[in-house]
């Protein structure tokens, strides 16, 4: 069983498999873990597709049903990251997708429990003018 | 810390959204004891941080009524006062008190005026303004926040020592962060990451901040 942790996901998959720095997820789970769908023509989500590596990388990269989304995910920019186990690993973001939402300056919405549990979104207060505030106990 | 500012200018469509950098456990007692009436979300895993790219508590963000950022990521309203802390008797000079004062005043004055004139506020900053205070990209801060996630995850999972290798290399590609610091950091019986390392750390700053001054009408950088 392999966690796969990306933005706010986490996902145990037992079909994945790890050696060294590859991460192998079968085509069936590429999508629920990471939340781009694997295509014939590479990793789409919403209207982007990013298309594999071609050569030798790109033939390195499928093995049958399974994508070494590791090696995709840096190709696209990303950070990965893995505990020396290879059983938990983070599919981070990069620096220029998270520059590039930024200076949209659309405030990029989020997900977050409150102390019941409750979940709110930053788009749930759509309509106010909205003080986001950090603190913390430390 | 907000609630007097959330009442005064709730009927304003305005609402206050507070954010713990912090487990549930640790942010509990703190809410319990202040029962806010606006929103207090739990960001065990720093995502707002990765996000909007933020280093330190409080920081802030005013966002209107479409979803856009009028004030991009700054410190909300604190100053570096603490530093002129007498480290055994916790006193403070009362100039870095009536300062502190001061600025934290400046800063809720303008969230008032934001509250009432919204877009005409003399505080909301243009798209060019705002751009321009966005932290440029970087790829060690995006690689930090990799590993910072991973070891909050390993340290629930139980995995202490690999949690905290994982901080140590965060630490080391995302020094300026606060956030990530602080709430790996050994805390004190109080919960507080205060202890002598802390301070080395903030005195190993020299002349920069700790909380950036804000870039406010009125607000100098301290002497």
């Amino acid at each position: 069983m392999i966690t796969v942790l990306n933005e706010q996901r986490e996902s145990r998959l037992a079909q994945a498999s790890a050696s060294g720095d590859a991460l192998w997820l079968h085509r069936n789970d590429v999508e629920s873990a990471t939340g781009w769908s694997w295509k014939p023509e590479g990793l789409c989500q919403a209207d982007t597709c990013v298309p594999l590596p071609r050569g030798a990388a790109g033939e390195q990269i499928v093995r049958g049903d399974s994508i070494d989304i590791a090696a995709m995910w840096q190709h696209m920019g990303h950070p990965v990251v893995h505990n020396s186990a290879g059983t938990t690993w983070v599919l981070g973001t990069g620096a220029s997708q998270r520059a590039g939402t930024m200076a949209s300056l659309d405030a990029p919405d989020f997900e977050l429990p409150d102390l019941n549990g409750q979940m709110h979104r930053l788009s749930d207060y759509r309509g106010k003018k909205v003080f986001l505030a950090t603190w913390a106990s430390w | 810390m907000w609630q007097a500012l959330f009442d005064e200018q709730k009927h304003l469509g305005f609402t206050v959204l507070a954010i713990a950098m912090d487990n549930a456990e640790a942010a509990r007692p703190w809410i319990d004891a202040a029962k806010p009436d606006y929103p207090c979300l739990i960001d065990r895993d720093h995502h707002v941080a990765d996000l909007y790219n933020l280093v330190n508590v409080p920081q802030a963000v005013w966002i209107d009524e479409t979803g856009r950022i009028v004030r991009p990521p700054e410190n909300a309203g604190s100053t570096d006062g603490f530093r002129a802390m007498d480290r055994t008797t916790y006193a403070m000079p009362q100039q870095v008190i009536d300062e502190r004062n001061r600025i934290k005043s400046l800063y809720l004055n303008a969230l008032r005026d934001w509250a009432h004139k919204g877009a005409n506020s003399a505080h909301v900053l243009d798209a060019n303004r705002a751009a321009a205070r966005l932290i440029p990209k970087d790829p060690a801060i995006a690689l930090a926040h990799a590993h910072f996630r991973l070891g909050q995850h390993l340290l629930r999972e139980g995995h202490r020592a690999e949690s905290q290798a994982q901080f140590a290399q965060a630490i080391a590609l995302h020094p300026d962060s606060w956030n990530i610091w602080r709430q790996t950091a050994e805390k004190n019986p109080t919960g507080l990451a205060a202890g002598a390392e802390f301070w080395a750390r903030v005195d190993a700053l020299g002349d920069r901040p700790y909380h950036r001054p804000i870039d406010l009408d009125g607000v100098r950088p301290m002497a």
